[in-house]
């Protein structure tokens, strides 16, 4: 069971009070139309899915309803810091090696 | 090889068991193989299987970092059933319901396959709705099924608490006779040994830790205990795993791994001859040939790979399988796990080429891929073997998610395994 430190009720809570939304730092093409099928499914559809550190969205839906971001291990479930959107992650994440793709 | 039979079983009955022969070799890996299938699930062995017996291919081997059927082949509350909504995913898991009637012949292996029948409660109207719709698909591609209403369920379930005063009452369900389950290690060992049997070289204990890429192809893979082993094309059958084997080639999936897990009783006298589950309220039990009931749970909401899941989940799904039987209420529950589930956006597989030639991926089944198992290896061994997909898997490509056509099966499979 994870216990979340929620940064704007500034208090410990049990996972159950929290729902979580995915990948963090997920911006959304400035303008739609411009974007290639490509760039579009990767926006939508392509996860980083990482075995090991990873930034996620969370909501404290049953507390005070506000969006936040949790950076947690994968495999170990540790919560190494939670933060407020539009702040930065304090922990660094590894370098992921991508090559540009030839068909699709 | 001994053919398993009647005779046989008597014959080393006199000799009081001792003179079975290993199911399948252990060897040394070559530095080459024309083909190598990472991931020894049942998928994976599936896939080496019908690549030796339909293709003919002789140089074949399967990778797999831990023992065979150890991932969520081993992990899965086996329902097999195929009464998906949409044409493409209904004739895939079809494909893979009429195989698995053969199966145990085919492989001269009892895999255990039960047609002990799937209901799929409806708990309100739209449920209802859904299911009138869903049959009425599955029935035009000539799936069996039939919707029954709350007092059919109660005849064929008759410790379900039919009685319309619970929280989410049974309305009716939509019914698949011919859907059932089957033993998941026989099915992982039987194709490991009919594989072994036509050449293929299984791997165990052998771990991939990075696709060799040259020129934008795939020509080997790097292993932890066997160094290089060089491949001709490398299909991915890691379900969980796969969006790490995707890293080391360099390219993401449209997949997120998520934590599913299940849980059995201790064993108690038959009440349960049907798999009973429910969308709505999830959860969904089953009960073994040992006795045991076999409930499912619905996924954790968050990437993990913990291979365990959360307290909540166990919570919830235990406050569900209450309410729809009351009589488990004093049942002790002996053991709960998890395994690591890909889930993909529409609910349906990937079986695909990928940016990297010579490199194929076979994931995405997400919570209800043990069902597939037959199926999917069919399909997977002819995608590798000719690298252009047959009409079954040309859907399933990993591109779908550029241009659209996905094949939304949340209906169908939601957290329905
Ligand atoms: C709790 C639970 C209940 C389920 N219930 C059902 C159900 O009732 N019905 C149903 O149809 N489906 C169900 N499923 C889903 C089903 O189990 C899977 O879809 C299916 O078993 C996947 O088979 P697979 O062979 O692709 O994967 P796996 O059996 O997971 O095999 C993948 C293999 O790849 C290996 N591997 C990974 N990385 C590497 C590497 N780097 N090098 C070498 N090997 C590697 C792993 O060790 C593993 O053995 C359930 C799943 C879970 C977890």
């Amino acid at each position: 069971m994870f216990n979340i430190y929620c940064p704007y009720c500034e208090e410990h809570r049990e996972e159950e009070e929290f729902h979580p939304s995915g990948q963090a730092h997920l911006a959304r093409p400035a303008d739609a139309d411009a974007c290639t099928d490509k760039e579009w499914g990767d926006f939508l559809y392509f996860r980083k899915n990482p075995r090991g550190l990873h930034q996620e969205l969370w909501q404290h839906t049953a507390g005070c309803r506000k969006f936040f971001n949790i950076t947690r291990d994968t495999v170990s479930y540790q919560i190494l810091e939670t933060y407020k959107v539009g702040q930065s992650p304090q922990v660094k994440l590894p370098e992921v090696k991508l090559e540009e793709p030839r068909h699709g | 090889m001994t053919r398993f039979s009647g005779f046989s079983l008597f014959k080393n009955a006199l000799q009081h068991q001792e003179n079975w022969q290993r199911m399948w070799r252990n060897p040394t890996p070559k530095a080459h193989y024309d083909f190598i299938v990472v991931g020894g699930g049942g998928h994976g062995l599936a896939t080496a299987y019908y690549l030796a017996k339909v293709h003919q291919k002789s140089s074949v081997a399967v990778i797999e970092k831990g023992w065979l059927g150890g991932g969520n082949t081993g992990r899965n509350t086996t329902i097999v059933r195929s009464n998906y909504l949409w044409d493409e995913a209904a004739h895939l898991y079809e494909h893979a319901m009429k195989l698995w009637e053969g199966l145990s012949q085919d492989l001269n292996y009892n895999v255990m396959f039960s047609q002990r029948g799937v209901m799929n409660l409806g708990h309100n109207l739209q449920d209802m709705r859904d299911i009138e719709r869903r049959v009425n698909a599955n029935r035009l591609n000539g799936i069996d099924g039939e919707v029954l209403d709350a007092k059919q369920c109660q005849e064929i379930v008759p410790i379900m608490d039919c009685s319309g005063s619970t929280r989410y009452p049974v309305l009716g369900a939509s019914w698949q006779p011919r859907a059932g389950v089957a033993r998941h290690d026989a099915v992982a060992w039987g194709y490991a040994r009919g594989a072994d049997q036509l050449g293929v070289d299984i791997i165990q204990q052998c771990e991939v830790t990075d696709i060799l890429v040259e020129d934008g192809a795939a020509i080997g893979v790097e292993t932890k205990q066997h160094g290089t082993i060089k491949a001709g094309r490398i299909g991915c059958v890691a379900a969980g795993h796969s969006g790490v084997l995707a890293g080391m080639a360099g390219f993401q999936l449209p997949i997120e791994s998520h934590p599913l897990q299940a849980f059995v009783s201790e064993p108690i006298k038959p009440i349960l001859d049907t798999v009973v589950m429910s969308n709505a309220v999830h959860g969904y039990m089953s009960q073994s040939d040992k006795g045991d009931l076999v409930i499912g749970a619905g996924i954790d909401g968050y990437v993990g790979y913990g291979q365990r899941g959360s307290f909540p989940v166990i919570e919830h799904t235990a406050h569900a399988i209450m309410e729809l039987f009351p009589v488990v209420s004093r049942v002790h529950m002996n053991r709960q796990w998890g395994g690591i589930v890909d889930t993909t956006p529409d609910a349906c597989p990937i079986l695909s080429a990928t940016p990297v030639e010579n490199l194929f991926f076979n994931c995405g089944w997400g919570t209800g891929g043990f069902k597939a198992t037959p199926g999917s290896g069919h399909v997977f061994a002819d995608l590798l073997a000719k690298g252009r997909p047959n009409k079954l898997a040309e859907a399933f490509s990993m591109f779908r998610f550029y241009d659209g056509a996905l094949i939304d099966e949340h209906g169908a499979a939601g957290v329905a395994h």
